[in-house]
């Protein structure tokens, strides 16, 4: 059982052109979760999470909001990994 | 016959089971890690659903065996969890865990179907000698320090509850273990000693600082009994009660932003189970049907998508013998039954349609809705967002997938396979057909999770989370970091204060004794006039003058005595 076999020929997926195919597909489907908003009348519970697409703009907006959030916690926060070992 | 096995709690095949591991080998311990598990979900379920055991002890009437609809729910994934916990651990573990980790379950099994706040305690303490036993059976140095800690938080909680219980059994005069109200200093002990267990806000810390150090396969057990015991007792003694729903949500968070600060694998799944206890606490906070269903129904699917991601974070650990994102990386080559396994595990605690996580956790989000509780369904929506981002996109991109570590270890031997399959497919198979799960919740569900506002929404909010997770890419690069937390106080505050405040006086003083032991004697020998033994203190007397003493002092006793009276 060889653990360390360094990279002699790339893995399909990780070939550029792969990937740049793969952030097309993803965008793709970003667009298409969307398309149900133009027919579909929506059931909201609290007024804004009946808008346009309620579920990515907030869900985006959530993430970003959240990772900045830990970036700046992390500045508190971030010792090395090695902190408690003495 | 049949009256004496009604009388025998489940969790009991387990613990008594334990016992004989150790005495066996080869198959026939095989069969006992496997069996044991099978034979407490067959009695589980054989048992009438009214099924009660009493129990005479110091004067009170204990019921270590009560079912209920909500206990049945709980014990019925423990013991499906021994079993694929068992499956994982089967040829790699070391006897020790095996053993520990069967009682551990039969212990929380025996919360689950407990009648009494005695039974309760004793298996709660079981509990914790268990799950201590299972991290220290990693056998490192490192574990067995972090399993001290562990058994020194779990051992306090345990205290507290005990207090708790005394004071309730005092007030009441029952040691019935039944829905309370939070209502004053025993029943908040009570609810302080529970929260403890479930990782709640101050003392979250023991859950990533301990369940990453256990073994491989010891994680695995550790992340589904104590957590989810203490979601069991919340739901049962505490539903309704509306802190809970803040302190619900506080773990939510907390677990999404430490998650993201995160560089070990593992570490990242145990702030998830923070994260993921936070949504079952919040329902219970809620409090409506709806929503103490979906605590009961998350916390079942939760066990097995969370032990899931655990056996393939372990699989990976044993293979390759590194736990950092930052070492791994490009495994997806050459480990496809454990990266496929790691992603089902991911999409199901995401809430993935077709995945388990959707089915229970929307109820919870549903009966936020219903109760128009606005803040909270934003928040939880949010975090439902924020789950994807740190656990279903982040740690298998960066464990199977970012970079070539350049490593190319092989899946995992055949029994670690084998559980992370069956529980894959439990991920699935629960998300695509919940109506057996629904089945045994405790109230009638109503509730259709696959309507086409709902499905769209939650694949919004994913792909989304997705596509910002991808965006802030070079954010969220792995450094070679932790993130303080409360056990900084207690690893680091109090230590050192114990050094700079404590030591010094304490070594002060003892400098001072040893100078008096030396210097005392000539002292006393100056101030007398002379020492030694015939001196004032040091020569005999007769006896008539002692007797004259002693009369003396006796008759000053007298004299006070009736001036006193």
């Amino acid at each position: 059982m060889s653990t360390r076999r360094r990279k002699q020929t790339r893995h399909r997926l990780t070939r550029p052109e792969t990937i740049r195919k793969l952030w097309i597909a993803f965008i793709a489907v970003l667009a298409l979760t969307l398309a149900p908003n133009f027919f579909m009348h929506p059931h909201a519970a609290f007024g804004v999470d009946g808008t346009f697409g309620f579920g990515a703009w907030f869900g985006f907006g959530a993430c970003v909001a959240l990772i900045v959030f830990a970036k700046l916690l992390g500045i508190l926060l971030k010792r090395r990994d090695t902190y408690y070992d003495e | 016959m049949t009256s004496d096995l009604a009388a025998l709690p489940p969790g009991l095949i387990l613990i008594v089971g334990a016992l004989l591991v150790p005495l066996v080998r080869g198959a026939a311990r095989h069969a006992l890690v496997l069996g044991l598990p099978l034979a407490a979900l067959a009695h589980i379920w054989w048992l009438p659903a009214d099924a009660v055991a009493t129990l005479s002890f110091l004067g009170y009437e204990l019921e270590p065996l009560r079912m209920t609809a909500i206990g049945r729910l709980f014990a019925t994934i423990f013991a499906v969890m021994a079993f694929a916990g068992g499956l994982f651990a089967l040829l790699q573990a070391r006897t020790v865990e095996l053993a520990a980790a069967l009682a551990y379950a039969g212990a929380a099994i025996g919360v689950a179907l407990a009648g009494d706040l005695i039974t309760v305690f004793i298996c709660w303490e079981l509990m914790a000698l268990g799950s201590a036993l299972v991290i220290w059976s990693a056998a490192t140095p490192a574990a067995y320090r972090a399993s001290m800690r562990y058994l020194l938080i779990h051992l306090l909680g345990g205290v507290v509850l005990m207090l708790g219980i005394v004071g309730h059994v005092m007030e009441t005069g029952s040691v019935a273990f039944e829905a309370m109200r939070a209502d004053g200093p025993a029943h908040w002990l009570i609810l302080a000693g529970f929260l403890l267990n479930a990782g709640a806000p101050p003392l979250s810390a023991w859950i990533p600082d301990a369940y990453p150090e256990g073994s491989p396969s010891g994680t695995v057990f550790l992340s589904a009994f104590t957590t989810k015991t203490a979601v069991y007792v919340l739901w049962v003694g505490f539903a309704g009660t509306q802190a809970l729903v803040w302190v619900g949500l506080y773990m939510i968070f907390y677990g999404i932003i430490y998650a993201l600060l995160e560089n070990d694998m593992r570490r990242i799944l145990a702030y998830s189970i923070v994260n993921q206890v936070g949504f079952m606490v919040a329902g219970i906070g809620i409090g409506t049907e709806m929503a103490l269903n979906g605590a009961a129904a998350h916390a079942f699917t939760h066990i097995i998508y969370k032990a899931l991601l655990l056996m393939s974070a372990g699989a990976v650990l044993y293979q390759t013998g590194r736990r950092k994102c930052s070492d791994l990386g490009g495994l997806f080559q050459s480990m496809p039954v454990t990266t496929v396994c790691g992603i089902v595990g991911a999409l199901a605690i995401s809430s993935f349609p077709l995945t388990s996580g959707f089915v229970s956790k929307s109820m919870i989000s549903q009966a936020a809705a219903d109760q128009q509780l606005a803040l909270v369904w934003f928040l939880l929506a949010a975090a439902s967002a924020g789950v994807f981002l740190h656990a279903g996109i982040k740690f298998p991109w960066f464990v199977f997938f970012q970079k070539d570590s350049g490593l190319r270890p092989a899946d995992p031997p055949r029994n670690m396979q084998l559980a992370m399959i069956l529980f894959a497919a439990l991920c699935i198979g629960l998300g695509a057909y919940p109506a057996p799960l629904y089945a045994i919740l405790p109230y009638p569900v109503e509730y259709v999770p696959y309507t086409l506002d709902h499905v769209v929404f939650q694949l919004q909010l994913l792909l989304f989370a997705g596509l910002a997770f991808f965006v802030m890419l070079p954010a969220l690069a792995r450094t070679l970091t932790i993130s303080l937390d409360v056990d900084w106080i207690y690893r680091r505050a109090l230590p050192l204060a114990w050094r700079r405040l404590v030591e010094p006086p304490l070594a002060a003083l003892k400098r001072l004794e040893r100078g008096l032991l030396e210097f005392w004697p000539g002292l006393i020998g100056a101030w007398i006039g002379r020492g030694g033994p015939f001196g004032l203190l040091g020569r005999q007397w007769s006896i008539g003058a002692v007797v004259t003493w002693v009369a003396l002092l006796l008759l000053g006793y007298l004299v006070i005595d009736l001036l006193l009276t």
